[in-house]
């Protein structure tokens, strides 16, 4: 709960600052039937990326020590990107679920 | 060490003494309905036992996840059912499932801190196994219902989630 409610703060403070961000993408990103789609992402420091998790189980999109971004059921959540890096991210309740994002200056 | 052995004790007798093993027996799809309800409730009651009795985070959020994933999919189960006006039908595996988990509950329950916790966990990575085993060759290649099937190929890639989230806590516990 207190997670959530950490990732759900820092996303909406992220939400905030990225209305400053000029011509900045959004990648839209499906989780269905436990599959992150697409699974490899490429983006620009500043793009977003909308999590949207159409499963009937909560998903989180993390990154350790970086970001955690809990995605409740039928619900969808906007990270911003702000750091150019190459990283793996998982869901911490299904490790299973796996996937790259490549974050390019 | 006692606690690995009474664990691999209760997972070799629930192995035998139920019918998941045996592919002959093929499962309807009202006993199988019914028994991937009762495998879900069974690891919601195990998880619960965890969250009342353990101080360990990670032991304790595994079990919450435990609690909200399986209750998501057996609403979704009860709602298939009532959908497809299947009535879900009692059966030896479910039977056998029941009485091996109420000997397990009984076995945790006698644990306390980190022996309760290894053993939650140990049980929790081995029962996924064996119900994901149990999907994976009985259940869904039994499955005559698309929806049904499809709900259960759902739950096993959930379920295999979970049995890697177990394997990680597992590790940590060290």
């Amino acid at each position: 709960m207190v997670l959530q409610l950490k990732a759900w703060i820092s996303v909406v403070l992220i939400m905030g600052l990225g209305s400053i961000a000029a011509r900045a993408e959004t990648i839209r990103v499906t989780i269905e039937k436990m599959v992150f789609t697409p699974a490899v992402i490429t983006a620009k420091v500043g793009d977003r990326i909308e999590w949207i998790n159409k499963d009937i189980v909560d998903h989180t999109a993390t990154v350790k020590g970086r970001w955690d971004v809990v995605i409740s059921s039928g619900k969808a959540v906007t990270l911003q990107l702000e750091r150019a890096e190459s990283v793996d991210f998982y869901c911490r309740f299904h490790p299973n679920m796996k996937g790259r994002v490549t974050v390019t200056p | 060490m006692f606690c690995r052995t009474m664990t691999a004790l209760a997972v070799l007798s629930l192995l035998g003494s139920t019918h998941l093993a045996h592919a002959a027996d093929k499962p309807t799809d009202p006993q199988i309905a019914h028994i991937a309800y009762t495998a879900g409730i069974i690891d919601v009651e195990a998880a619960k036992l965890a969250i009342a009795k353990s101080k360990n985070k990670d032991v304790v959020a595994f079990a919450r996840d435990m609690v909200r994933d399986h209750d998501a999919v057996n609403t979704q189960a009860l709602a298939l059912v009532k959908k497809l006006k299947v009535t879900p039908e009692d059966n030896d595996t479910s039977r056998s499932l029941v009485k091996a988990a109420t000997v397990e509950r009984a076995k945790l329950d006698k644990f306390d801190g980190a022996a309760f916790d290894k053993a939650y966990v140990t049980n929790e990575v081995a029962y996924h196994k064996q119900v994901n085993g149990a999907l994976e060759t009985l259940l869904i290649p039994s499955a005559k219902n698309a929806e049904l099937k499809s709900l259960l190929e759902t739950g096993l890639k959930i379920f295999q989630g979970h049995e890697q989230h177990a394997e990680h806590v597992a590790a940590g516990l060290k």
